[in-house]
């Protein structure tokens, strides 16, 4: 009896501690949410302090629209994202089967160099390639923004350990039925990373989405912004406007929340994964 | 026979290999290496008035980095960012990552909302704390008035600022952390936990002889990397603290400064100078914390 009391105790504690935690993570969404409904009165009405909005106006939204060409802003971010996952993964993937798979000579250097540029702050390389792109009068372009990651140090890692944790015997099966190298790596070995695989793209979209400073510096033109950078330049020409700088911000985080909701299992899995295999 | 087959100079290997790792090797080098040596060779200059040629300034860019306060300054802010951002992201995630390891009610929900901020935009982040610390209009201090407690300047105090920086930090990467920290937990055996519970150590004896321990693999992954994401901090800065807020000037990290030298007083070499600092910094700090986990894990 006394035990039972104590688990049930003990299991509300817990679920005290989780609550509260969650409440802390939410509440700014909650609010972001709910001053984008608001006018701008409301939002900034103090006695009475305003919670819900007395309507659920959709003008913050509307005037934000008419301002930004979110469907412009959406291409965007989406050709960025997929461009950098398309090539992080085919990039990666093969080089990460080379340096797993393969013995040659070389490989430890190409596999130096990887570790290498892990482990260096990734604003060396920004003045460089910025130059690099502008050279190249690609500024304000959707190749301007993947161009630093049409390859992936951190993924070829990532793919190496998946090769190498592969069993043996598979391949070597693979040889006797008379694979060749390429066959044996597209058919047989690639097959099983995929779990990998969907880790590094994954991890690849979070983090496009989430770049802020390659935005700013390379594609300055509105027309040519991802999201994150769009809502950044925002902030000064708004002002104190919070319900539309709220509207703003709604509108760029839905869908990726959208999608998180929808994919949560790969999304938790896969930056489970490209944390925890290094 | 085996051995001869294992040395032996294997052409097909060799050629694939290379085939493979050709556009990683060539897109490495162009992308990271070589901009390296760029970025320590344009230290050496001066960017010249709009934006016109490179003038050879010999090491004129870090006599002035080392006499300039406020880069002294900003080194500072970053390392007060770093040093309570990562041990309260890193102590918070583990507290709720115990929590969910253990079957109870809600836990793919619960674990679904505190993973949420890495989802969001960092600028949409950064705006919405900005509206919750609004010093007149805020949430925060709306709170704080209600159970009678004075109004606080957030973000303009320079006392605080830095604090209310690093808590939206905190905030923003818990979730990563504690899906890092799962993991790991994942991987313990369940006999240990059954063998502790048979010897009669209670839930904490259990965390720190059991848990803690199995878990360090993993904890000193996160620390590594917090400690390298926390130093390079920029977003927060950028987008929440105003070039006018009076407390700028005490919460403005070393990577804020590379931005507004480089690309908004386009002053590159100087730019440069501040990020290869960054580069020495890191290198040292992470170079020390892999001596220090070699030590404690051969002792």
């Amino acid at each position: 009896m006394n035990n039972k009391i104590k688990k049930l105790l003990n299991s509300t504690l817990i679920q005290i501690i989780l609550l509260m935690g969650a409440v802390v993570m939410i509440v700014p969404f909650v609010w972001m949410f709910l001053t984008s409904f608001k006018t701008i009165s409301e939002s900034t009405q103090m006695n009475p302090f305003v919670i819900l909005p007395s309507k659920w106006r959709l003008d913050a939204f509307k005037s934000v629209m008419s301002k930004m060409n979110f469907l412009r802003l959406y291409w965007n971010t989406l050709v960025l994202i997929a461009g950098r996952i398309f090539f992080a993964v085919i990039t990666a993937t093969m080089a990460g089967y080379a340096l797993g798979r393969l013995k040659f000579p070389g490989r430890s250097l190409a596999f130096g160099l990887v570790l290498f540029q892990m482990m260096v702050p990734g604003q060396i390389f920004i003045i460089p390639q910025y130059l690099m792109v502008s050279k190249m009068g690609m500024l304000n372009t959707s190749f301007a923004l993947i161009f630093p990651g049409l390859v992936t140090a951190f993924g070829t890692f990532l793919l190496r350990q998946a090769y190498m944790n592969l069993p043996k015997d598979l391949e070597e099966a693979a040889v006797l039925d008379g694979c060749g190298i390429f066959a044996r790596f597209l058919f047989v070995m690639l097959p099983l990373t995929r779990s990998s695989m969907v880790a590094l793209g994954i991890f690849t979209a979070l983090f496009a989405f989430k770049d802020l400073m390659w935005p700013l510096v390379v594609n300055t033109e509105q027309t040519t912004m991802p999201l994150s950078a769009a809502l950044a330049k925002i902030q000064g020409q708004y002002g104190s406007n919070y319900p539309e700088l709220m509207a703003a911000s709604m509108l760029a985080c839905v869908p990726m929340i959208i999608i998180y909701i929808l994919f949560q299992k790969q999304f938790i899995e896969g930056i489970a994964t490209s944390g925890s295999k290094m | 026979m085996k051995r001869r087959e294992r040395t032996k100079f294997n052409l097909k290997d060799f050629l694939w290999g290379w085939l493979f790792l050709l556009p990683t090797v060539a897109g490495l080098l162009i992308l990271n290496i070589i901009p390296i040596f760029q970025t320590i060779y344009q230290s050496f200059f001066k960017t010249g008035a709009f934006g016109k040629g490179n003038i050879f300034v010999g090491l004129q860019n870090y006599k002035k980095l080392f006499s300039d306060a406020s880069i002294w300054q900003a080194l500072f802010n970053t390392f007060k960012y770093a040093i309570i951002e990562v041990p309260f992201s890193i102590a918070i995630a583990l507290v709720f990552a115990v929590l969910l390891n253990k079957k109870i009610r809600g836990r793919t929900v619960y674990r679904t909302i505190y993973f949420l901020p890495m989802v969001a935009a960092p600028a949409a982040i950064a705006m919405v704390w900005r509206w919750l610390y609004n010093s007149k209009f805020g949430l925060l201090n709306h709170l704080l008035n209600s159970i009678g407690l004075e109004s606080v300047n957030w973000v303009a105090d320079p006392s605080i600022a830095f604090i209310s920086i690093a808590a939206v930090g905190i905030w923003s990467v818990v979730g990563y952390n504690m899906v890092l920290f799962l993991a790991g937990l994942q991987e313990i055996p369940h006999d240990y936990y059954e063998a502790a519970e048979i010897d009669g150590a209670n839930a904490f004896r259990q965390f720190f002889a059991i848990t803690l321990p199995c878990l360090s693999p993993t904890m000193f992954f996160v620390t590594v990397t917090r400690v390298i994401g926390a130093l390079q901090v920029f977003d927060v800065i950028y987008m929440m603290m105003d070039k006018v807020n009076p407390a700028i000037y005490k919460t403005q990290s070393l990577v804020y400064l590379f931005y507004k030298y480089s690309f908004v007083e386009y002053n590159k070499g100087y730019g440069s100078a501040i990020v290869v600092l960054l580069l020495a910094v890191i290198m040292a700090i992470t170079a020390v914390q892999v001596y220090l986990q070699k030590k404690w894990s051969d002792a």
